[in-house]
């Protein structure tokens, strides 16, 4: 992969980033009312497989869907309309973030996790019957591969020889639950006993996404039939704003307060052995530092870790990104701020 | 005791799971969600699953037919169309299907209902989609007395009963989906809904039953949920205008207290059902049901969400019913 193509890949990422923090930020102001699962951490696994797609190519994606579509060059201000819940956004102000519709892009999402297993599945049976030679991709995260309809749309792929892509994003965390605690042996290797190749691969490095997606696009567009990707990632922002276990290492005092009086009392009151109890306890200690753990790794910003590979140039890319997406941003909120 | 609607639940779950081993805990995320019931019964009893609703609710009928007493988390009602097949063709199944020999005592806990931006995939009611399941209980409580006690009648019933709790009575959910822990974002909570008196000691409310919030001649507003509190709001605007509205909490969709709706028919001869579930095919079409063929003469208005519930707070306002909807409504059944 030549220099400039990297630097594309990082524009991109940047972009994503930098539309991510905005909604924070539109978030953090009160503009924004209910849930908000940011893709910040995502970047790097999303701008390796959107960097493949073409006019005609369809994305079905999770309830972290800004980041494909602002890469796939969705209109920004009509996306940060639709964050606001405005009758000029991009789904009217009907669907927010977790239920964004582009059919330009071919793209849609939706919050109920797995769904874009059977989407991705109809997205690719469409095209291989009305544009040959295109594809379909879906994301979707580790927690949604213990999903049904997720597991039965790899075995229909497979079936069907369809031209689609699996990119599973795996963060480690199915909402507040360790995927590990409730996921039996390996993904990457569950999705080949599907019989269709698997790569793990990297997803703090836009490069080696870009190379896997490679290999799976390209097979995919042959006819060669479905493939899957792991990438391991992480949630910068953990599941969504306001994510209980990250308030909890923002304000360990006040959290403990709140929490520590009734999980003393509990413990103290009849019911399990003491052996159970602590059992229980040990369970919310160690999801608190696990969280913590992973906090200090600040090496798992895939920004950081693909901007490496690009030395100053990254800081430039970023700063370009972050004008042209701030700007976008304050066309939609032009005359309306107050509102 | 004055307690929160979640803590009322809490309490119910803890006394049931202090008096009856076989009663545990299993879903989602549940080790944070639950975790008092965590660290007093342990793992064992209160167990995380992984994102595979399928699988767990299912597994939940299999293990309440088999001796245990599940309470199964699917999180928020909404995802229940991930796993339906568990509800509709399974537990609501065993009891016809062996002759009344082999029941299914297991509750469904799901958090349910709108205001505070999220859309009608995380948002919608869907009473009325499982009460129209024979074989299913469908109870949803609307202040924290009758959480609790809708919750032990739940744990103790012998049959599968799904409980709704609406988030805008759940301080937790609205923390968790709404605020983020945000200070510059409101709802609108009503206050009597999310925090009350709780009767000690503990009992359980029947299922099936009623009750009279307010007493009226002249309109009865059948509800339940956050609408009663609506419906309450309204009623005393009503009263403004010399107009006496009697609000009727429902507590269950099924089954349905028909003797509560029937009377206040009676009394009044006006009846306006507040729904927030989906308007047609639903509760309030059943509620005018059972007064028709009751031979019983009133006229009759509903009102309710027609569509999706839209993301834009403002857009959600015109979906769901609010007290001023329910004011007009009532006031203009009253001058029809």
């Amino acid at each position: 992969m030549d220099e400039i193509k990297l630097e594309k890949l990082y524009s991109q990422m940047a972009r994503m980033r930098s539309f991510e923090l905005a909604a924070s930020d539109l978030w953090q102001r009160g503009m924004i009312s209910g849930e908000l699962h940011l893709g910040t951490g995502e970047e790097a696994v999303v701008a390796g497989v959107v960097a493949h797609l073409v006019e005609g190519d369809a994305m079905a994606l999770d309830h972290r869907s800004t980041p494909p579509l602002v890469a796939r060059g969705a209109d920004i201000k009509l996306l940060a309309s639709e964050l606001l819940g405005w009758q000029d956004g991009i789904c009217r102000g009907r669907g927010g973030h977790m239920h964004l519709f582009v059919p330009d892009l071919l793209s849609a999402s939706s919050g109920i996790v797995g769904s874009s297993g059977p989407l991705g599945v109809g997205f690719a049976l469409a095209a291989s019957r009305l544009r040959p030679g295109k594809v379909a991709v879906c994301f979707f995260g580790e927690g949604a591969m213990n999903q049904g309809m997720m597991l039965e749309s790899l075995n229909l792929a497979v079936s069907w020889k369809l031209p689609l892509v699996f990119v599973c994003k795996d963060n480690g965390w199915a909402i507040t639950t360790r995927s590990k605690d409730v996921t039996s042996g390996r993904l990457e290797r569950r999705a080949r006993a599907f019989g269709m190749p698997s790569w793990r691969v990297n997803g703090l490095r836009a490069d080696k996404v870009w190379e896997a997606s490679r290999r799976a696009i390209s097979r995919a567009r042959a006819g060669g039939g479905p493939a899957f990707i792991l990438a391991r990632c992480t949630h910068l922002d953990g599941h969504f704003l306001g994510d209980p276990l990250l308030r909890v290492l923002e304000d360990p005092v006040g959290q403990m307060r709140e929490i520590g009086e009734p999980l003393i009392k509990s413990v103290a009151s009849e019911g399990a052995t003491w052996k159970e109890k602590v059992a229980g306890l040990g369970s919310i200690g160690k999801t608190i530092s696990v969280v913590a753990l992973e906090r200090r790794l600040r090496k798992l910003d895939p920004l950081e870790v693909t901007g490496k590979l690009l030395g100053d140039k990254a800081l430039e890319l970023r700063a370009e990104a972050e004008s042209e997406i701030e700007a976008e941003v304050a066309k939609a909120l032009k005359g309306r701020e107050g509102l | 005791m004055r307690m929160t609607f979640s803590q009322a639940i809490e309490e119910a779950i803890a006394y049931a799971m202090a008096q009856d081993e076989r009663v545990i805990v299993f879903g989602e995320d549940v080790h944070l969600l639950r975790m008092n019931l965590l660290a007093r019964f342990g793992p064992q009893r209160v167990m995380n699953t992984p994102i595979s609703e399928s699988a767990f609710l299912g597994a939940a009928v299999g293990a309440a037919m088999a001796g245990l007493r599940p309470i199964v988390e699917v999180m928020l009602v909404d995802f229940i169309g991930v796993c339906l097949d568990a509800l509709l063709n399974q537990a609501a199944k065993v009891e016809a299907f062996s002759g009344g020999r082999w029941r299914v005592p297991m509750v469904v806990r799901a958090s349910c209902g709108g205001g505070y931006g999220d859309a009608g995939q995380h948002e919608q009611c869907l009473w009325g989609l499982l009460a129209g399941i024979p074989g299913l209980a469908v109870v949803v409580p609307s202040n924290p007395a009758d959480a609790c006690g809708l919750m032990l009648a739940s744990i103790l019933n012998n049959s599968p009963v799904v409980f709704l709790e609406h988030k805008l009575l759940s301080d937790y959910w609205l923390l968790y989906l709404g605020s983020g822990g945000r200070k510059n974002v409101s709802f609108d909570v009503p206050s009597d809904g999310a925090e009350g008196e709780v009767p000690l000691p503990l009992s359980a409310v029947p299922i099936g039953s009623a009750k009279v919030r307010r007493a009226g001649k002249d309109i009865a507003i059948i509800t339940l949920g956050v609408s009663v509190h609506r419906a309450l709001e309204a009623a005393e605007k009503l009263w403004g205008r010399g107009i006496e509205a009697e609000v009727i909490d429902l507590r269950s969709v099924s089954p349905l207290d028909s003797e509560a709706i029937l009377s206040a028919a009676a009394k009044t001869r006006r009846v306006l059902v507040v729904d927030e579930d989906y308007l047609g095919f639903g509760l309030s079409g059943e509620v005018a049901a059972i007064i028709s063929s009751s031979g019983i003469q009133s006229s009759f208005a509903r009102i309710g969400p027609l569509q999706a519930i839209p993301y834009a707070r403002h857009l959600e306002d015109e979906v769901l019913p609010g007290a001023d909807d329910i004011f007009r409504a009532a006031f203009d059944l009253i001058q029809r």
